[in-house]
């Protein structure tokens, strides 16, 4: 028992990326136990771990966590990521959930049919720079601080870095209109915690290909 | 006019904040009227139990709008994982403890998220707690705290269930 929180799910980025950023953001080393097959997933479910039947699953201070949301709240909180009272939490939340909605949507993209790739792709582009990114320039530029809220690194910064990097990822130029996030982008890839976490080698996951979707598809029996 | 975040509702103007995103909101007032938990842990298991409620959720609100010849199927699998997937899971909660509320022995939001989801399912299904004996308790117990009560009663701000007739006007808005 090592102390370390452990982290179960598939070799992916998937629905625990949010969770490995936000541990690797705070410094927290985490251990890890990757699905592989469905008779893997079948026997978790049969032990009892679950709640509801379902991964992520995170094994942390004595709890089975299930659920990303209260994952990642709970980590926030512990390691003081979660703002400094109910309002900069209130502001917090908001944000993470605003991006969590865009994040959905990359989420979802490699189970899009052949025929869907485009349109989807195009969604996303539309969204992250008509709806998302918007609001975030505007926090940004309105306080002239360094982070969304509070003056301070929370849990809403390592959110929106995982969604520009991955947004980044399928249109390379998403950020052009952008200047506040550039240089967010920027600042935030230096915190020391999140510079390790973007070197090759740390438990950062690469991005979906085809034998993750397969792995997806053949586990979770979709 | 730029009162909405996300360009989305539910919007809750409050405390000077005009807030979006209904995990925030519900996150506030709870925190803000005592109703999640006394500290971190009780924090995460009230907040483990209400997302699993909210995928419930998601699943009964998307019932009306499913097309004819996928409805009875889509039924038959929502009532499924409501009775073995979420009401058996905090029947076990309840039977672990022994205790009257969810987590920490008070009344937290888990518990008013619990007892709303347990009357839109009966709506639905009326005897979806047919084994399930502790949460035919819970149900009375929850419904007569005061506040509560109150809000089960006629005239109160509590919204009847969707009436599919109304989908269309819905659509209209958000589409």
């Amino acid at each position: 028992m090592s102390g370390k929180p452990r982290l179960t799910y598939l070799n992916g980025r998937g629905r625990m990326e949010p969770v490995r950023w936000l541990l690797a953001a705070a410094g927290v080393e985490f251990e890890e136990v990757f699905l592989e097959t469905r008779e893997q997933y079948e026997k978790l479910i049969k032990g009892g771990s679950l709640m509801f039947q379902q991964v992520p699953l995170v094994e942390i201070d004595g709890m089975k966590m299930v659920q990303t949301r209260a994952i990642l709240s709970y980590i926030a909180g512990k390691y003081n990521l979660y703002g400094k009272d109910l309002k900069e939490r209130a502001l917090i939340d908001m944000y993470v959930e605003g991006i969590a909605d865009l994040m959905q949507m990359i989420l979802m993209f490699p189970f899009s049919p052949p025929d869907a790739k485009e349109k989807n792709l195009n969604a996303i582009k539309e969204k992250a720079t008509n709806r998302y990114f918007p609001v975030f320039e505007k926090v940004l530029k309105q306080h002239g601080q360094d982070f969304l809220v509070g003056n301070k690194l929370s849990w809403a910064d390592v959110q929106l870095i995982e969604a520009i990097l991955a947004v980044e990822e399928k249109i390379p130029a998403v950020l052009s209109g952008f200047p506040q996030l550039q240089a967010f982008k920027i600042k935030i890839s230096n915190v020391p915690t999140i510079k390790k976490f973007l070197q090759p080698g740390s438990p950062r996951k690469p991005p979906p290909d085809e034998r993750y979707v397969e792995t997806v598809l053949k586990v979770f029996k979709v | 006019d730029g009162s909405l975040l996300f360009q989305q509702l539910p919007m809750v103007e409050i405390d000077g904040m005009k807030m979006v995103q209904t995990r925030a909101i519900l996150g506030y007032i709870a925190a803000k009227y005592n109703l999640y938990g006394k500290d971190l842990k009780e924090r995460a298991l009230i907040d483990m139990y209400t997302e699993g409620l909210m995928d419930l959720n998601e699943l009964l609100i998307r019932y009306p709008g499913q097309p004819a010849n996928e409805k009875e199927q889509y039924f038959a699998s929502m009532m499924d994982k409501a009775a073995n997937r979420y009401f058996q899971a905090f029947e076990k909660v309840l039977k672990d403890h022994g205790q009257d509320f969810l987590v920490g022995n008070r009344l937290s939001r888990a518990d008013v998220q619990l007892l709303e989801i347990i009357l839109m399912t009966e709506e639905y299904k009326p005897d979806i707690l047919g084994k399930f004996p502790l949460l035919q308790s819970f149900k009375a117990r929850i419904s007569n705290i005061p506040t509560i009560k109150k809000f089960l009663q006629p005239g109160s701000q509590r919204k009847p269930l969707l009436d599919e007739k109304d989908l269309p006007k819905v659509l209209a808005i958000f589409y």
